[in-house]
């Protein structure tokens, strides 16, 4: 029996290796792993779950936003300015861009559409330089440090996770304005910090809506991505006490880890258990579709659902006129940034966090926001439609 | 005789595994047992199952094929590129995945066995190139999508009235697995056995080694290609769609008795090792188990396998220790 033993042990402890590897993707959303994603058991919802926080962002989505109204990017909630005189200089300017990851379809169309932003301003902006940190903190750290080092007049940072990125900042914050958006850091050195409202809002408007079309009793399905991740838990840690406050019966809570075929697997082992299902809320649209095909398949009727503005679910809520919602976690954000930084190299004031519109689609608005010929998962909020190039830099 | 036990035996416990699950799953769920519910429980299995059966002729061959996963990936986010919604397509496309399939397959089987790249770096860094490609090709976010056509064989299946849908990705498998076996029971499967079993004996005895280990790859590639086709089918467009798949084909392996090494085990039981995996899923599931312990459990199986197959060989290898005799005093 040959040199079997050896190569089977070194191939099974490869094997592991790699699996554990494949386990730490990084959620869409823009969300920061804090745990370890996929190893660890499901926290306690207690430790994602701040009250005040919670508050704020409820009552966040019902204020007026300032600014124009077809620009969400650019409107602000409460928004506390700060001056930035101090770092007004001659144009035109090197921006610099420290990039967590292009992993995933919601970061993918959010750079692209960052690039476009740039272009809008090439007059202003001589040079911006990105580094992709490849979803390694590491490398991230370096990026930044090499970025603060060279010519750059300003920097932006969108962090790959949020604790270990802190210091890295810090140090860019002595050096040059720095400008953070969707994930945060645990410093407000940063002149301006850029998110949408949040993971409680997001979570909360799904399950309202789903908790208003399934009554009490109603039996919903929730669909998460993974444990551990901070603003994937808020959101269900947000829709767990509408649920439960509603009387909904939540007949499962499931990872998904962001498989469709996982997800369908999911939801046709759960149409047998429970022999109906009435809504499905899900942390992230991701796999809305197949979640819905799995009750296709099984001859059932379609269920209320809450997803995301990701493309194939938008399409498919149009052609078979679902009952569905879907909360935003906005890419158009990745404008702002830009926007922002070049506000700051002109002095013009900046809110210290500047907290983006999170709109949601509903069927009264679905077709304002759903723009035929996308690929399957382009995400609608990308603030892109009236850029150059569009829809063809996008992928259509 | 003695042969035919050996192979029942050897095969013997993943089948009584399966068994027990089923009955648990049934335990648990009682509506599983109706054939409505085994026959979607076999559909689900069928992409892994015939994954298993591609794996399992590279493993009993000796080697590894770490490549599967991202080649399924590639397959899907191809396929969605290029048929982009255009029904008329979907044969052509189809062709042209099995086209691709084979020439991953001849790419790892030849590296491996012309330049001698160990296996398990070659396919390795097939996996990376492959899913390096498919980024690079679609900047992360998959483009177009799959026709109604493409989706049929891992979606829908024939209705035979008073029994209920007959999934085509079941026919499908049932036809690999068939298929397989023959294979397996030809002079090809026995010069495959015994290739893995010890190379230099196989070489000596006039066995191509060479082309038999690259035909077991191009086997598997194949395989990863029909599997894809199901997932992509079952499942949509989605970039995601084979990863970790090369491990749990592998597990499946493993869990059906197949040697890591190479030169024992039977594909049926590769395929029931697949089997038993997806029913294990699934009641974990219903157990309401996170999805996180799959990883977990998949990783203590090939261990636990591993091992129970070093102690066996150990045992086969070494003349047994006499327990030492009390000597009367």
């Amino acid at each position: 029996m040959k040199r079997s033993t050896a190569l089977a042990t070194a191939a099974a402890g490869a094997v592991l290796l790699l699996a554990a590897a494949c386990t730490s993707d990084v959620p869409p959303g823009g969300a920061a792993p804090t745990g370890a994603p996929g190893t660890s058991a499901p926290p306690a919802a207690d430790q994602f779950f701040d009250q005040a926080e919670h508050d704020r962002q409820l009552a966040l989505r019902d204020q007026t936003a300032q600014g124009p109204a077809d620009q969400p990017w650019v409107q602000m909630l409460e928004p506390e300015m700060v001056d930035t005189a101090q770092y007004a200089t001659q144009g035109p300017h090197n921006v610099c861009f420290s990039n967590a990851s292009v992993d995933n379809p919601w970061r993918q169309v959010g750079w692209t559409t960052m690039q476009a932003e740039v272009d809008l301003h090439r007059d202003e902006i001589a040079n911006f330089t990105a580094l992709d940190a490849g979803a390694s903190d590491d490398k991230q750290i370096s990026d930044i440090q090499q970025l603060v080092g060279g010519d750059c007049d300003a920097l932006i940072v969108s962090p790959n996770t949020t604790a270990t990125l802190t210091p890295a900042v810090e140090a860019a914050c002595g050096r040059l304005p720095v400008i953070v958006f969707d994930r945060g850091v645990d410093t407000d050195c940063p002149v301006t910090f850029i998110h949408p409202v949040g993971g409680y809002a997001f979570g909360a408007t799904a399950a309202e809506f789903l908790a208003g079309e399934v009554g009490q009793g109603g039996k919903v399905l929730a669909l998460r991505v993974l444990p551990g991740v901070d603003v994937l838990e808020n959101r269900w840690a947000a829709a767990e006490r509408i649920f439960a406050a509603r009387g909904v019966d939540v007949v499962g809570v499931e990872f998904t880890e962001n498989d469709t075929a996982t997800a369908k697997s999911i939801v046709s082992d759960y149409l047998q258990r429970e022999g109906q299902i009435n809504g499905i809320w899900m942390d992230d649209g991701t796999a809305a579709v197949a979640a819905l095909e799995a009750f296709e398949d099984a001859g059932q009727p379609r269920p209320a659902i809450s997803g995301e503005d990701q493309q194939q679910f938008l399409e498919k809520w149009k052609a078979e006129n679902l009952t569905a919602q879907a909360p935003t976690y906005p890419t158009f954000q990745w404008r702002t940034a830009v926007i922002a930084a070049l506000q700051i190299l002109r002095g013009e004031q900046v809110p210290r966090e500047w907290i983006l519109p999170q709109p949601v689609i509903t069927s009264a608005n679905l077709d304002q926001y759903l723009q035929p010929g996308l690929p399957p998962l382009h995400y609608a909020l990308c603030g892109c439609r009236e850029m150059p190039d569009f829809p063809a830099r996008w992928g259509a | 005789m003695r042969a035919l036990r050996d192979r029942v035996g050897a095969a013997a416990p993943v089948f009584g595994v399966l068994l027990l699950l089923l009955v648990a799953i049934a335990v648990v769920n009682p509506s599983f047992l109706e054939p409505a519910s085994l026959l979607a429980y076999l559909k689900r299995a069928a992409p892994l199952a015939i994954l298993a059966v591609g794996q399992y002729f590279v493993i009993v061959s000796g080697e590894f094929d770490l490549s599967v996963g991202s080649l399924v990936t590639v397959q899907v986010v191809v396929a969605a590129r290029l048929i982009d919604g255009d029904e008329s397509a979907t044969l052509p496309v189809i062709v042209l995945l099995v086209g691709l399939g084979l020439l991953v397959g001849l790419a790892n089987g030849l590296i491996t066995t012309r330049l001698h790249v160990p296996s398990f770096v070659t396919t390795l860094g097939m996996l990376l190139v492959l899913s390096g490609a498919v980024f690079l090709w679609t900047g992360g976010a998959p483009r177009g999508s799959l026709s109604q056509a493409f989706r049929v064989p891992g979606r829908q299946g024939i209705d035979i009235p008073g029994f209920g849908q007959v999934p085509w990705s079941a026919l499908i498998l049932i036809a690999v697995a068939a298929g397989a076996a023959v294979l397996m029971r030809s002079a090809w499967g026995h010069t495959l056995v015994a290739t893995g079993d010890n190379d230099r004996a196989a070489v000596l005895a006039g066995v191509p080694v060479a082309r038999v280990r690259t035909t077991a790859f191009v086997l598997s590639a194949l395989a990863a290609t029909v599997a894809a086709i199901l997932l992509g089918g079952f499942a949509g467009v989605s970039a995601q769609v084979g990863e970790g798949l090369e491990f749990s084909a592998i597990t499946a392996v493993v869990l059906g008795g197949v040697v890591l090494g190479g030169g024992r085990g039977s594909v049926l039981a590769a395929l029931a090792g697949a089997l038993v995996l997806e029913a294990l899923f699934t009641l974990l599931n219903l157990l309401g188990v996170s999805g996180a312990l799959e990883s977990t459990v998949q990783g203590v199986i090939i261990i636990a396998a591993v091992a129970y197959a070093a102690r066996r060989a150990g045992r086969r290898r070494r003349p047994p220790v006499p327990e030492p005799t009390p000597q009367p005093a």
